[in-house]
């Protein structure tokens, strides 16, 4: 479903990405991990152009979104982002953060958007919080408005960043229930996360970079168990 | 100190007619300044150069001069620049709307900056397209920030709008200033005209509150 292609993206004189050449087949979900620094992030703001890479190409459902006759606002309209910190629209309810993009970019009716809006509520159990702004909601509260946000587009691929990484430690797991459930109804996902345990439980890859490259990519069993290289024991060693 | 406002009290209705046109030619002029604000401070956060380069020019011939200056230009020049005299309600209204643009456009333009860059992040992973994102995302979240700095400018235009009266307009300031020359007592009307300044101001200062706290209530 998705196609990466010898992807290098530069800050600068800054090689963030060394060539990167995976994909992610439909209903999958991998979990991409890695040291701070190793372009996590980079390959996966790539995906919906909110980098735009320097060179190489990324392909969605047989489109190359790279090309320059894509038209990008389509794509991202297509996949779906969730923010490390959430950037829930603070003027906004929480319903209309759910219907704003539905109806000012796929063109929904207002109610045919807030219907959809109230049963993603409450498919993230925040049915009862329509009617609030972000600003009195928790964090984890706020990440799964974030999630029912990106959901209420329709997306065919679900991007995460980090989404439990600015949350209380309280508020992890009702975020992670969140996607592990949002991966169980076969939505295809990439999620840069540190949550090893939840990578372990609920991904079916696991994509792991360092230095800009993809140094492995394996099913978790193995990678966690059996790690083929020394960066990766390395890694893991620290972390677990 | 003798005051005897006797002798103005029968013109201080006269003087009061000056309100109306005070405001008119404040709406408009900040109508005209806010719209042309906003444009200008796009054009300043565009990745478009040029553009840029203009708002910025802009900006600085119409903050490096005095206002009463670019009035007097507006005013007197236009029968040598456009071949007719026009009149000093327009000179009045256009020389401050231009004017309170290029400083709306920098109140503005901070306001924008300082917008948390995700909001922008997320509208566009939306696929929110450029327009919309700026004008239902990151402008009325710049606004809420910027409404006591534009109030002040509100509250400037308002009290320098007097210097009309030097192009003959008859507004407050104006029309205090003739029944002074009629009664021979300056004092009283002109302390009467900064009476009316003073509760206009005071009027704007309430509505801005009110409006701001309204903004608030998202938080």
């Amino acid at each position: 479903m998705i196609k990466i292609d010898n992807l290098h993206k530069n800050f600068e004189k800054l090689e963030v990405l060394k060539g990167i050449n995976t994909g992610i087949k439909e209903g999958e979900v991998v979990a991409i991990i890695g040291p701070s620094g190793s372009g996590k992030s980079t390959l996966l703001r790539c995906i919906n152009l909110l980098e735009q890479p320097t060179e190489g190409s990324i392909w969605i459902n047989g489109e190359e979104i790279t090309s320059k006759k894509t038209n990008i606002l389509k794509v991202r309209a297509k996949v779906g982002m969730v923010f490390q910190h959430f950037h829930l629209f603070p003027h906004k309810t929480v319903l209309q953060n759910l219907t704003y993009a539905p109806i000012k970019v796929k063109g929904l009716t207002k109610k045919e958007a807030e219907g959809k809006g109230r049963d993603l509520l409450q498919r993230v159990g925040l049915a009862e919080k329509a009617d609030e702004y972000p600003s009195r909601l928790s964090g984890g509260q706020k990440q799964r408005v974030a999630i029912a946000r990106a959901l209420a587009m329709d997306p065919e691929v679900m991007l995460f960043d980090e989404p439990t990484s600015a949350l209380d430690p309280e508020m992890v797991k009702e975020v992670l229930e969140v996607m592990k459930s949002l991966a169980h109804t076969g939505m295809t996902m990439a999620i840069v996360t540190h949550e090893m345990g939840f990578a372990r439980e609920v991904a079916d890859r696991v994509l792991f970079l360092d230095g800009g490259q993809l140094v492995e990519d394996a099913k978790p069993s193995e990678f966690f168990s059996s790690p083929k290289t020394q960066r990766a024991k390395d890694f893991l060693e620290k972390i677990l | 100190m003798n005051l005897d406002f006797s002798r103005v009290t029968p013109s201080l209705p006269y003087i009061l007619e000056g309100i109306y046109i005070t405001l008119q030619v404040v709406a408009l002029a900040a109508l005209l300044g806010f719209a042309l604000g906003i444009i200008l401070s796009l054009f300043k956060i565009s990745s478009i150069k040029p553009l840029n380069w203009l708002a910025d020019f802009y900006t600085s011939i119409f903050r490096g001069t005095p206002l009463v200056l670019q009035l007097m230009l507006i005013y007197f020049g236009s029968p040598q620049v456009f071949g007719i005299q026009i009149e000093p309600f327009t000179a009045a209204f256009l020389s401050f709307g231009l004017n309170s643009a290029a400083y709306i456009s920098e109140i503005i333009r901070a306001g924008i900056l300082a917008v948390d860059k995700g909001q922008k992040e997320a509208a566009v992973a939306l696929g929110v397209p450029y327009r919309k994102m700026m004008t239902d995302i990151i402008l009325p979240q710049a606004m809420k920030n910027i409404l006591p700095a534009l109030m002040n400018e509100m509250i400037t235009l308002t009290k320098e709008s007097a210097v009309v009266t030097i192009i003959g307009l008859n507004d407050i300031m104006r029309r205090a200033y003739i029944v002074g020359g009629q009664s021979y007592r300056f004092f009283e009307p002109i302390l009467i005209a900064g009476l009316v300044y003073y509760v206009l101001v005071m009027i704007l200062t309430i509505a801005g509150k009110l409006v701001e706290r309204r903004m608030r209530r998202s938080d």
